[in-house]
Protein backbone atom coordinates (compact mmCIF):
# COMPACT_ATOMS: atom_id res chain seq x y z
CA UNK A 1 0.00 0.00 0.00
CA UNK A 2 2.65 2.12 0.69
CA UNK A 3 3.24 3.52 -3.11
CA UNK A 4 4.77 6.07 -5.15
CA UNK A 5 1.02 7.18 -5.55
CA UNK A 6 0.28 7.13 -2.22
CA UNK A 7 3.30 8.89 -0.85
CA UNK A 8 2.85 11.55 -3.28
CA UNK A 9 -0.88 12.01 -2.51
CA UNK A 10 -0.15 12.54 1.50
CA UNK A 11 2.88 14.76 0.89
CA UNK A 12 0.90 17.10 -1.31
CA UNK A 13 -2.56 16.97 0.86
CA UNK A 14 0.05 18.32 3.66
CA UNK A 15 1.79 20.69 2.11
CA UNK A 16 -1.75 22.28 0.55
CA UNK A 17 -2.96 22.00 4.56
CA UNK A 18 0.03 24.02 5.30
CA UNK A 19 0.03 26.73 3.03
CA UNK A 20 -3.64 27.08 3.90
CA UNK A 21 -2.15 27.87 7.37
CA UNK A 22 0.28 29.96 6.20
CA UNK A 23 -1.45 32.10 4.25
CA UNK A 24 -4.55 32.68 7.22
CA UNK A 25 -1.05 33.87 9.34
CA UNK A 26 -0.41 36.33 6.45
CA UNK A 27 -4.04 37.42 7.00
CA UNK A 28 -3.78 37.59 10.63
CA UNK A 29 -0.31 39.13 10.44
CA UNK A 30 -1.85 42.06 8.93
CA UNK A 31 -3.63 43.08 12.11
CA UNK A 32 -0.03 44.09 13.59
CA UNK A 33 -0.20 47.09 11.06
CA UNK A 34 -1.77 50.37 12.65
CA UNK A 35 -1.90 52.55 9.67
CA UNK A 36 -1.30 56.51 9.57
CA UNK A 37 -2.50 57.82 6.55
CA UNK A 38 -2.71 61.27 5.65
CA UNK A 39 -4.63 63.20 3.04
CA UNK A 40 -5.87 66.38 2.59
CA UNK A 41 -8.06 68.25 -0.36
CA UNK A 42 -8.49 71.54 -1.75
CA UNK A 43 -11.62 72.45 -3.67
CA UNK A 44 -9.66 75.21 -5.83
CA UNK A 45 -12.63 76.19 -8.04
CA UNK A 46 -16.06 76.07 -8.73
CA UNK A 47 -15.79 76.32 -12.18
CA UNK A 48 -19.65 76.28 -13.01
CA UNK A 49 -23.16 75.25 -11.22
CA UNK A 50 -25.97 74.33 -12.97
CA UNK A 51 -29.62 73.03 -12.85
CA UNK A 52 -30.41 70.43 -15.06
CA UNK A 53 -33.73 70.32 -16.68
CA UNK A 54 -35.37 67.82 -14.06
CA UNK A 55 -34.07 70.27 -11.07
CA UNK A 56 -31.69 68.65 -9.70
CA UNK A 57 -28.63 70.89 -9.09
CA UNK A 58 -24.61 69.81 -10.51
CA UNK A 59 -21.55 71.08 -9.77
CA UNK A 60 -18.39 70.90 -11.31
CA UNK A 61 -15.27 71.53 -9.08
CA UNK A 62 -11.53 72.01 -9.23
CA UNK A 63 -9.94 69.31 -6.99
CA UNK A 64 -6.27 69.29 -5.51
CA UNK A 65 -5.94 65.79 -3.92
CA UNK A 66 -2.95 65.27 -1.26
CA UNK A 67 -2.21 61.73 0.05
CA UNK A 68 0.48 59.84 1.61
CA UNK A 69 -1.30 56.28 2.18
CA UNK A 70 2.18 54.38 2.21
CA UNK A 71 1.37 52.88 6.15
CA UNK A 72 -1.93 51.32 4.37
CA UNK A 73 0.71 48.32 2.63
CA UNK A 74 1.88 45.62 4.14
CA UNK A 75 3.88 42.65 2.80
CA UNK A 76 0.23 40.86 2.42
CA UNK A 77 -1.20 44.10 0.38
CA UNK A 78 -1.70 43.41 -3.54
CA UNK A 79 -3.42 46.77 -4.23
CA UNK A 80 -5.43 49.63 -2.54
CA UNK A 81 -8.74 51.38 -3.53
CA UNK A 82 -9.48 54.88 -2.87
CA UNK A 83 -12.26 56.74 -3.91
CA UNK A 84 -12.73 60.69 -2.49
CA UNK A 85 -16.73 61.50 -1.47
CA UNK A 86 -18.50 64.47 -0.82
CA UNK A 87 -21.08 64.05 2.49
CA UNK A 88 -23.75 66.24 3.09
CA UNK A 89 -27.19 66.36 4.64
CA UNK A 90 -30.14 67.11 3.01
CA UNK A 91 -33.91 67.23 4.08
CA UNK A 92 -34.69 64.46 1.85
CA UNK A 93 -31.77 62.37 2.87
CA UNK A 94 -29.73 62.34 6.45
CA UNK A 95 -26.49 61.27 4.56
CA UNK A 96 -25.68 61.50 0.81
CA UNK A 97 -22.37 60.46 -0.53
CA UNK A 98 -21.01 61.22 -3.99
CA UNK A 99 -17.91 59.59 -5.46
CA UNK A 100 -16.01 62.76 -6.65
CA UNK A 101 -12.55 60.80 -7.79
CA UNK A 102 -11.43 57.37 -7.15
CA UNK A 103 -7.89 55.72 -7.82
CA UNK A 104 -6.60 52.22 -7.59
CA UNK A 105 -2.69 52.05 -5.81
CA UNK A 106 -1.08 49.36 -7.32
CA UNK A 107 2.08 49.45 -4.80
CA UNK A 108 3.24 51.38 -2.14
CA UNK A 109 5.95 52.89 -4.37
CA UNK A 110 2.93 55.14 -5.79
CA UNK A 111 1.14 55.35 -2.91
CA UNK A 112 2.18 59.20 -2.19
CA UNK A 113 0.95 61.49 -4.33
CA UNK A 114 -1.23 64.30 -5.04
CA UNK A 115 -3.19 65.02 -8.42
CA UNK A 116 -5.01 68.32 -9.60
CA UNK A 117 -8.05 67.37 -11.06
CA UNK A 118 -11.57 68.48 -12.20
CA UNK A 119 -14.05 65.43 -10.41
CA UNK A 120 -13.72 62.33 -12.20
CA UNK A 121 -18.14 61.54 -11.42
CA UNK A 122 -20.48 63.98 -12.01
CA UNK A 123 -21.31 65.81 -8.54
CA UNK A 124 -25.20 66.04 -8.91
CA UNK A 125 -27.67 66.24 -5.96
CA UNK A 126 -30.76 64.63 -5.39
CA UNK A 127 -33.05 67.50 -5.65
CA UNK A 128 -31.65 71.16 -5.56
CA UNK A 129 -29.67 71.54 -2.11
CA UNK A 130 -26.64 72.38 -3.03
CA UNK A 131 -26.08 76.12 -3.57
CA UNK A 132 -24.30 76.75 -0.71
CA UNK A 133 -24.51 73.73 0.67
CA UNK A 134 -21.45 72.96 3.33
CA UNK A 135 -20.29 69.50 2.37
CA UNK A 136 -17.54 67.22 3.76
CA UNK A 137 -14.62 65.32 1.56
CA UNK A 138 -13.58 62.04 2.61
CA UNK A 139 -11.12 59.96 1.72
CA UNK A 140 -12.33 56.03 2.03
CA UNK A 141 -9.92 53.33 1.05
CA UNK A 142 -10.63 49.66 0.48
CA UNK A 143 -7.07 47.62 1.58
CA UNK A 144 -7.04 44.12 -0.96
CA UNK A 145 -4.89 41.75 0.51
CA UNK A 146 -2.85 39.00 -1.24
CA UNK A 147 -4.92 36.45 0.78
CA UNK A 148 -7.34 36.67 3.54
CA UNK A 149 -9.80 39.61 5.00
CA UNK A 150 -10.28 43.20 3.27
CA UNK A 151 -10.15 46.21 5.32
CA UNK A 152 -11.44 49.66 4.63
CA UNK A 153 -11.71 52.67 6.42
CA UNK A 154 -11.81 56.49 5.60
CA UNK A 155 -10.90 59.75 6.87
CA UNK A 156 -11.79 63.19 7.02
CA UNK A 157 -9.96 65.10 3.85
CA UNK A 158 -10.88 68.61 5.03
CA UNK A 159 -7.90 70.94 5.33
CA UNK B 1 10.54 0.46 0.88
CA UNK B 2 10.06 -1.65 4.26
CA UNK B 3 8.40 -1.04 7.61
CA UNK B 4 11.45 1.11 8.96
CA UNK B 5 11.31 2.89 5.54
CA UNK B 6 7.65 3.90 5.72
CA UNK B 7 8.18 5.40 8.85
CA UNK B 8 11.21 7.46 8.04
CA UNK B 9 9.83 8.56 5.03
CA UNK B 10 5.86 9.80 6.46
CA UNK B 11 7.83 12.13 9.83
CA UNK B 12 10.51 13.06 7.51
CA UNK B 13 8.00 14.45 5.25
CA UNK B 14 6.27 16.19 7.55
CA UNK B 15 9.46 17.30 9.30
CA UNK B 16 10.99 19.22 6.06
CA UNK B 17 7.19 20.77 5.27
CA UNK B 18 6.97 22.09 8.44
CA UNK B 19 10.35 23.48 8.60
CA UNK B 20 10.65 24.70 5.22
CA UNK B 21 7.04 26.30 6.20
CA UNK B 22 8.26 27.72 9.36
CA UNK B 23 11.57 29.41 7.42
CA UNK B 24 9.54 30.73 4.40
CA UNK B 25 7.29 32.67 6.20
CA UNK B 26 9.98 34.26 8.90
CA UNK B 27 11.68 35.29 5.51
CA UNK B 28 8.61 36.07 4.33
CA UNK B 29 7.77 38.20 7.09
CA UNK B 30 10.80 40.07 7.80
CA UNK B 31 12.02 40.65 4.33
CA UNK B 32 8.16 41.82 3.63
CA UNK B 33 7.98 39.54 0.52
CA UNK B 34 4.93 37.51 -0.08
CA UNK B 35 6.33 36.10 -3.11
CA UNK B 36 9.67 35.23 -1.57
CA UNK B 37 7.37 33.12 1.07
CA UNK B 38 5.76 31.36 -1.61
CA UNK B 39 9.10 30.54 -3.73
CA UNK B 40 10.97 29.00 -0.52
CA UNK B 41 8.04 26.71 0.36
CA UNK B 42 7.60 25.78 -3.28
CA UNK B 43 11.04 24.62 -3.53
CA UNK B 44 10.79 23.15 -0.10
CA UNK B 45 7.87 21.08 -0.96
CA UNK B 46 9.77 19.87 -4.73
CA UNK B 47 12.70 18.95 -2.64
CA UNK B 48 10.85 17.17 0.00
CA UNK B 49 9.23 15.03 -2.25
CA UNK B 50 12.62 14.59 -4.08
CA UNK B 51 13.74 12.97 -1.25
CA UNK B 52 10.39 11.11 0.17
CA UNK B 53 8.36 10.16 -2.42
CA UNK B 54 10.85 7.72 -4.44
CA UNK B 55 11.40 4.41 -3.24
CA UNK B 56 15.59 5.34 -2.33
CA UNK B 57 17.54 2.40 -1.05
CA UNK B 58 17.91 3.95 2.59
CA UNK B 59 14.58 3.29 3.09
CA UNK B 60 15.73 -0.28 2.68
CA UNK B 61 17.74 -1.06 4.68
CA UNK B 62 15.69 -3.32 7.46
CA UNK B 63 14.19 -6.15 5.10
CA UNK B 64 12.28 -8.32 6.52
CA UNK B 65 13.67 -11.74 7.54
CA UNK B 66 11.27 -14.54 6.09
CA UNK B 67 12.14 -17.96 7.44
CA UNK B 68 13.48 -20.30 4.94
CA UNK B 69 10.85 -22.50 3.49
CA UNK B 70 13.09 -25.65 4.61
CA UNK B 71 12.51 -24.09 8.34
CA UNK B 72 8.75 -24.84 7.99
CA UNK B 73 9.17 -28.43 7.09
CA UNK B 74 11.59 -29.05 9.83
CA UNK B 75 9.22 -27.31 12.34
CA UNK B 76 5.56 -28.57 10.94
CA UNK B 77 2.31 -27.41 12.32
CA UNK B 78 0.93 -28.81 15.32
CA UNK B 79 -1.93 -31.29 14.86
CA UNK B 80 -5.48 -30.46 16.29
CA UNK B 81 -6.20 -32.57 18.73
CA UNK B 82 -8.76 -35.07 17.54
CA UNK B 83 -11.90 -33.20 19.04
CA UNK B 84 -14.18 -34.76 16.18
CA UNK B 85 -14.65 -31.61 13.64
CA UNK B 86 -16.46 -32.54 11.18
CA UNK B 87 -15.41 -30.05 8.46
CA UNK B 88 -11.65 -30.63 9.01
CA UNK B 89 -10.96 -34.05 7.16
CA UNK B 90 -7.25 -33.32 6.75
CA UNK B 91 -5.01 -36.58 6.02
CA UNK B 92 -1.40 -36.38 6.23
Amino acid sequence: MHSFGYRANALLTFAITILALMCAMASLSDNLNSPTPSAEVLVLNINWFQKQPNGNDEVSMTLNISADLQSLFTWNTKQVFVFLAAEYETPKNSLNQISLWDGIIPSKEHSKFWIHTSNKYRFIDQGSNLRSKEFNLTLHWHVMPKTGKMFADKMDADP
Amino acid sequence: MDWQGQKLAEQLMQLLLLAFAVVAFATGYFIGSFQMMILIYAGGVILTSLITVPNWPFFNRHPLKWLDPSEDEKHPKPQHSVTSNSKKKSKK
